[in-house]
């Protein structure tokens, strides 16, 4: 039962980031791309991360999807007439996205140790915030630092582009 | 699952971002695409981190202070790219890539 | 034992029965007395009577109205479900379905109650607890989003984008101000979080176990700021009055859901008051002492002294001790849920500017300020 629950959101994140490709509709492209990051979320529970799976919902699902609903609406975005496609672009890509996938392929099926199951975890619950935090107050204090600092250039940057008057 | 699908899935998920990012003209949609690129190197680091299980039995967390860091500048880096798409949109009326080819406005 | 199949078919049987118990027999008819409640109350503080008249049909029998939510709901169901040509029918569709869930998502994992039959009164005992609960309440904002886009109409929109941005503001504010609290307790287990406050004094309320120190004493001034702040957070997560300017009738109609008409219509109503008990029940968990009720007793051993009403006893002071504390939680967000009501009707409502001020200026300010005041008690009186 519960080593189906990944399978089944891999499949619903796959289909999804599909959809957010093949839709025409923006707005109906982002809320599959939602969709898709809360399946993501999930498979990350899955793998013990509880810490960054809530994270993931809270920033990319709450956070970041909303923002490019409210361009997508605030811009009027159309669904997209169909314009032609630029064929050596579409193929060139297909054309990479598949060799990339086959080499993906043939390279997991040379790395053996990775076939094996998960090693197990120490018994009881799992507490991923305190094991984040402290890591994150210890060894990477530095970046965390640095990260609020771009946090703020990137307030004032944004603040600066949005105001209309300045040229 | 293990190790290895989950990398199968993380692989797939970064060759359809990658995908869109080539057959799509719009600029928003091509933004979404790379975060979908972005999201499939996080579950690959989220799996070795747990696939690499310390002697205490804890997942390795330094691959998740990777991916927090990775969500956290994506969110920034959204907000400054929305809000050059924004200014761009209010200079040419338009957010196809095909529209925008010169360089200066 | 109860193993088969790889599934602990106890925990499925009675997690099932706590989700379907706290939906259908306790919030949902929360909600709709809520409704009732705000009727009754603003009659009382204009001065009118409000609904008194609906009771058993075919009967002259009153019982002051109580009847009322029950034909809300009938003339609710049997209105005509009208789609105007205009819209986006599928968004249109989606979006009252999202406005409902979130709130009642939230409440898996707050503990109503300690323990009852040897089960923890708690849907998901989960060790990112708090974070959870933001993380869902974040994804409440697309019900509103969609309504206002798919509607097609300019006050839709309107009311759907106000509210969004208001929503997001406060979310920082309301993130920010329970951080002092996980200073102090140093987790985010909403369950751990009631107990430690059944043990040692409420926050806002220490007058026993650890609460008697004078660390506990200094911490109050912050913890109280928190609150505070909090609370009023919630208000506007909630688009309750003074902050209900999404649909601010005289400015927009109804706001984002102008278009809506009959159950679609309902279900943002209902979504609306079901967020009001969940950031209820939030205020109570985190501050409140949740389903914890001191009792005063006196014994020749121990003196004065305030009992606990333990759930995990075995027999039947068990059973009832632990019916007495689900009982007590609800009674709290009935109290918490009165005083939204009261507010509403008693406060005006503020200006999208001023809203915005006071939530950026304000609100995120002093929230800042207090983790530091909150950081520098426990350091100094560790």
């Amino acid at each position: 039962m519960s080593s189906l629950l990944p399978w089944l959101f891999s499949a619903i994140m796959l289909g999804f980031a599909c959809a957010v490709v093949l839709n025409r509709n923006p707005v109906a492209s982002a809320l599959s791309l939602v969709v898709s990051f809360l399946a993501l979320a999930g498979l990350y529970v899955s793998l013990n991360a509880f810490f960054i799976g809530v994270i993931q919902v809270l920033v990319y699902a709450g956070a970041i999807m909303v923002l490019f609903l409210f361009i997508i609406m605030l811009l009027d975005l159309k669904a997209e007439e169909r314009r032609t496609l630029n064929t050596t672009a579409t193929l060139g890509g297909l054309l990479v996205a598949a060799i990339f996938v086959c080499e993906l392929f043939s390279v997991l099926r040379h790395f053996h140790k990775g076939s094996l199951p998960f090693p197990p975890l120490a018994a009881g619950p799992l507490d991923d915030v305190r094991g984040v935090g402290t890591m994150l107050f210890s060894n990477y204090n530095l970046p965390f630092q640095v990260i609020g600092a771009l946090i703020l250039v990137a307030t004032v940057g944004v603040v600066v582009l949005s105001k209309r008057e300045l040229k | 699952m293990n190790l290895n699908d989950y990398l199968a899935v993380s692989g797939l998920l970064f060759a359809i971002g990658f995908a869109g990012v080539m057959l799509r003209r719009n600029i928003i949609i091509i933004f979404m695409c790379l975060e979908l690129m972005l999201n499939a190197a996080n579950l690959s680091l989220v799996a070795f981190s747990r696939f690499h299980v310390s002697a205490a039995g804890l997942p390795d967390y330094n691959g998740q202070m990777l991916v927090f860091f990775i969500i956290t500048v994506a969110a920034a880096e959204v907000a400054v790219g929305l809000a050059v798409i924004v200014s761009l949109y209010r200079a040419r009326r338009t957010t196809h890539v095909e529209d925008i080819t010169s360089m200066k406005f | 034992m109860n193993d088969f199949l790889g599934i602990d078919w106890f925990f499925l049987a009675t997690s099932l029965a706590k989700t379907l118990g706290i939906i259908f027999l306790v919030v949902l008819p929360m909600v709709s007395y809520t409704v009732y409640a705000e009727r009754r109350i603003s009659a009382l503080i204009q001065d009118r009577l409000g609904p008194n008249r609906t009771g058993i049909p075919f009967t002259n029998i009153h019982m002051e109205g109580l009847g009322q939510p029950i034909a809300d709901a009938v003339k609710f169901l049997l209105k005509e479900d009208l789609t105007p040509a205009h819209v986006n029918t599928f968004y249109f569709w989606l979006a009252p379905c999202l406005a409902m869930a979130p709130s009642l998502l939230t409440l898996s994992v707050i503990p109503f109650g300690s323990w009852l039959f040897g089960v923890p009164m708690v849907i998901a005992n989960v060790n990112i607890g708090i974070l959870f609960v933001f993380a869902i309440a974040s994804l409440s904002v697309y019900g509103i989003v969609l309504a206002g886009w798919s509607s097609n109409s300019k006050y839709s929109f309107l009311g759907g984008v106000r509210s969004t941005s208001q929503m997001i503001s406060y979310e920082l504010s309301l993130g920010l101000s329970v951080i002092p609290l996980f200073l102090l307790l140093g987790k985010l287990n909403l369950v751990d979080i009631v107990d430690y406050q059944a043990r040692n004094g409420w926050l806002l309320l220490p007058l026993w176990g650890e609460g008697l120190t004078l660390r506990r004493w200094l911490l109050l001034i912050p913890l109280l700021i928190s609150f505070v702040v909090f609370t009023i957070s919630i208000f506007a997560e909630t688009n309750r009055l003074p902050f209900d300017l999404p649909e601010a009738e005289t400015e927009l109609v109804a706001g984002y859901h102008t278009e809506y008409s009959s159950m679609k219509f309902a279900l943002f109503f209902l979504g609306e008051y079901a967020a009001m008990i969940t950031g209820s029940s939030l205020i109570v968990t985190l501050f409140l002492g949740g389903w914890h009720l001191p009792i005063p007793w006196w014994s020749s051993g121990a003196g004065f002294h305030f009992a606990l009403v333990d759930g995990a006893a075995p027999g039947i002071p068990g059973i009832l001790g632990g019916l007495f504390n689900i009982a007590t939680f609800f009674g709290k967000v009935a109290v918490l849920l009165a005083f939204f009501i009261w507010v509403r009707w008693t406060l005006p409502r503020f200006r999208y500017d001023q809203l915005m001020r006071l939530g950026w200026i304000f609100f995120f300010e002093i929230a800042l300020v207090n983790i530091f005041l909150t950081a520098g008690i426990l350091f100094y009186l560790p």
